[in-house]
């Protein structure tokens, strides 16, 4: 632990910089969380795991010759139908029932898309290299890698695309809809069960493309899927649900503790301090509801 | 009356007789009966949390791992510099005599179940106000949280894994490591039976039951929920410590993610075995811990490479189609055999409703 940051200002720039881009690809995956938690009440523990299915399937276009870059839209596309077919399969049947239930289900299925993702690309660390370049800035002081801006900006962009979509279509009405009260949206005529059907795909859709671009800007492995999972979680729960630029302010703010804490602790402890931050948010918004719980006796 | 206690008088000797005699019947598995113990005390302890109280944790795993540390760490530490065995990779350059050997695993067991459960009682307050899903997520933040700050500790061995100890050289007996871990196994499992036996018999079951079936109405019948689900969870903590230090000493190494806080395996593990035998009931962990091994351990070599697939299919499977467990079912089908008495009418009256 040496504290360099606190020597050179520099460093600060560089890690609140890298800090606030990488926070906005969070909020991305968050927002995806977000959004099935409210309409379907389930949590996702795969939601990790999807993350980084959506980089291998960016990776594996990389590896065929193909600009990783596309991978923002070919690989929400598949996992939009990945997505689909696992709600068919396994989440129809939780969606009901205790939130417990959901959480051991899916840590199941996490399990297994690990697994698989290790048999099928390998147990090695890998990036898809966007041979971008990188931006100097402050006299060559701070480096940002131009990947990181691009991922940044096709987050922002995709998900005001999803806000829009979200307000004037048809769907996301009847997602909204299902989300204020699923009896009444059922009795009214919508088909629930397409609705989260479609929630879910919309979800890993969003995983896609975050993973796309994780797969650019930061490394791939098949066991890494469980802290985006936490961070999303984190995010969700300090910004609550279904209030986006919360969710992309919290991100920020993540993004931000992460690169500092890499800085002060070491990289060692960087995914310790984000697990531990998570369990720190949990017990503070314990205490603080329990005061509430005492003001209303 | 008088006869169901005899019968449960055979039962229980019987299992006692059998649990001596299998190290020597099957001395080949010595190994895989110590799991097994180990495996059976940790589902019965999870039970108290997720199937008595209705708090699903993820974190038992945490005492489970300190023990395992704090045991090897003991051991080694009260008698050469834990830094420097840590540092060479241990056990080249110092070597226990047998009698320092057994104190300090004794003295290291001794600890790994004493400061688990401090541990679990200190932040008993602040975790076990978390409700639901929110406590479930919020403990396996901390199985993992402390996973990751363990690998980076350089004393305890960092990322490299701590070896500990090796069994006495001078006991020239080939079979006596085995024995030895086995009866320590035993004698923990013993105990935890007799004690989770001694909780179903008592007034603190009924007040874990009460929590779980709703805390606030407990809580408003002057029941002081948090001070039960506290002890409650120390007690699972104080077995749990223990067991994690005889496996430590069993495997022989310690690695900080994989063998100590070992969310993927053990810590799930766990969770599937109470739910998979029937969690809130005395035999079902017991039960569901054995089925569990018996297949881990036949299946895992048929299907090397895809066990950890088939582990997460059987997850999704158990969880999903069979969450009541095999206790559950077996209550559903013979509800005579566990002392319910149906009302005929009632039953037809909710068939007809279905």
């Amino acid at each position: 632990m040496d504290f360099l940051i606190f020597k050179a200002p520099m460093l600060m720039v560089q890690a609140s910089l890298d800090g606030i881009l990488l926070g906005i690809l969070f909020a991305l995956i968050a927002y995806g969380m977000a959004l099935q938690w409210g309409v379907m009440n389930i949590i996702n523990i795969a939601q990790g795991d999807l993350v980084i299915l959506g980089g291998y399937i960016a990776y594996t276009i990389y590896l065929w010759g193909i600009h990783p870059a596309w991978g923002v839209i070919i690989s929400p596309i598949i996992m939009f139908f990945v997505g689909w077919g696992l709600y068919k399969l396994v989440i129809n049947k939780v969606v009901d029932r205790d939130l417990f239930i959901s959480i051991l289900a899916t840590f199941g299925i996490a399990i297994v898309f690990q697994q698989l993702m290790n048999f099928i690309f390998g147990a090695d660390v890998v990036v898809a290299q966007s041979e971008y370049g990188t931006t100097m800035l402050f006299d060559n002081s701070v480096t940002l890698p131009n990947s990181k801006i691009f991922s940044a900006f096709i987050s922002v962009l995709y998900a005001v695309a999803l806000v829009i979509y979200m307000r004037k279509s048809k769907l996301g009405r009847a997602i909204r809809a299902t989300a204020q009260n699923a009896r009444a949206a059922k009795i009214l005529g919508v088909d629930t069960e397409k609705v989260y059907a479609a929630t879910f795909g919309i979800n890993a859709a969003l995983c896609g493309i975050a993973g796309a671009l994780i797969s650019i800007t930061l490394t791939l492995h098949p066991y890494v899927g469980l802290p985006y999972t936490v961070r999303s979680f984190m995010i969700v729960i300090v910004a609550g649900l279904g209030n986006l630029p919360a969710v992309a302010v919290s991100g920020m703010g993540l993004g931000l503790f992460e690169e500092f804490a890499d800085y002060i602790l070491g990289t060692e402890f960087r995914i310790g301090a984000v697990f531990l931050l998570l369990v720190l948010i949990l017990v503070y918004r314990r205490f603080k509801l329990s005061r509430k719980r005492e003001y209303l006796k | 009356m008088e006869k169901v206690k005899q019968k449960d008088l055979i039962l229980y000797s019987g299992l006692i007789i059998l649990g001596l005699a299998a190290p020597y019947l099957f001395s080949a598995f010595k190994v895989q009966l110590t799991y097994l113990c180990v495996l059976i005390v940790l589902a019965m302890t999870w039970n108290l949390q997720g199937g008595e109280m209705g708090y699903n944790t993820f974190g038992n795993i945490l005492f489970y791992g300190l023990g395992m540390y704090l045991t090897a760490s003991v051991q080694v530490g009260m008698f050469f510099p834990l830094a420097e065995w840590t540092e060479s990779g241990g056990e080249k350059t110092f070597v226990h005599t047998t009698a320092q050997y057994f104190q300090g695993i004794g003295v290291g067991l001794l600890v790994a179940a004493i400061i688990p459960t401090i541990i679990a009682g200190a932040i008993g307050y602040a975790i076990l106000g978390l409700r639901g899903h929110y406590f479930a997520i919020c403990t396996l933040g901390l199985g993992i949280a402390a996973g990751e700050i363990a690998g980076g500790i350089e004393i305890i061995g960092a990322g490299q894994g701590f070896t500990t100890p090796p069994f006495p050289a001078e006991i020239v007996d080939a079979e006596a490591r085995g024995k030895f871990f086995y009866f320590l196994s035993f004698a923990l499992l013993i105990g935890t039976f007799i004690f989770v036996k001694y909780i179903y018999g008592s007034r603190f079951r009924l007040i874990l039951n009460a929590i779980r079936d709703n805390e606030d109405k407990a809580e408003a019948m002057g029941i002081q929920t948090m001070k039960y689900k506290i002890v409650g969870w120390m007690c699972s903590a104080f077995f749990c410590g223990l067991a994690g230090g005889i496996m430590g000493g069993l495997i022989g190494y310690i690695d900080s993610t994989d063998v100590a806080f070992d969310g993927r395996e053990m810590g799930v593990f766990m969770v599937l075995m109470a739910i998979l035998g029937g969690k809130g009931t005395l035999w079902g962990p017991v039960i569901g811990a054995t089925l569990f091994h018996f297949f881990k351990e036949g299946l895992w070599t048929l299907i090397l490479g895809w066990q950890y697939v088939a582990l997460g299919v059987l997850i999704v499977v158990i969880v999903v189609y069979f969450p009541e467990g095999l206790m559950g079912w077996l209550r559903e089908k013979y509800p005579e055999r566990f002392g319910e008495v149906i009302d005929e009418k009632d039953r037809k009256a909710q068939v007809e409703l279905k």
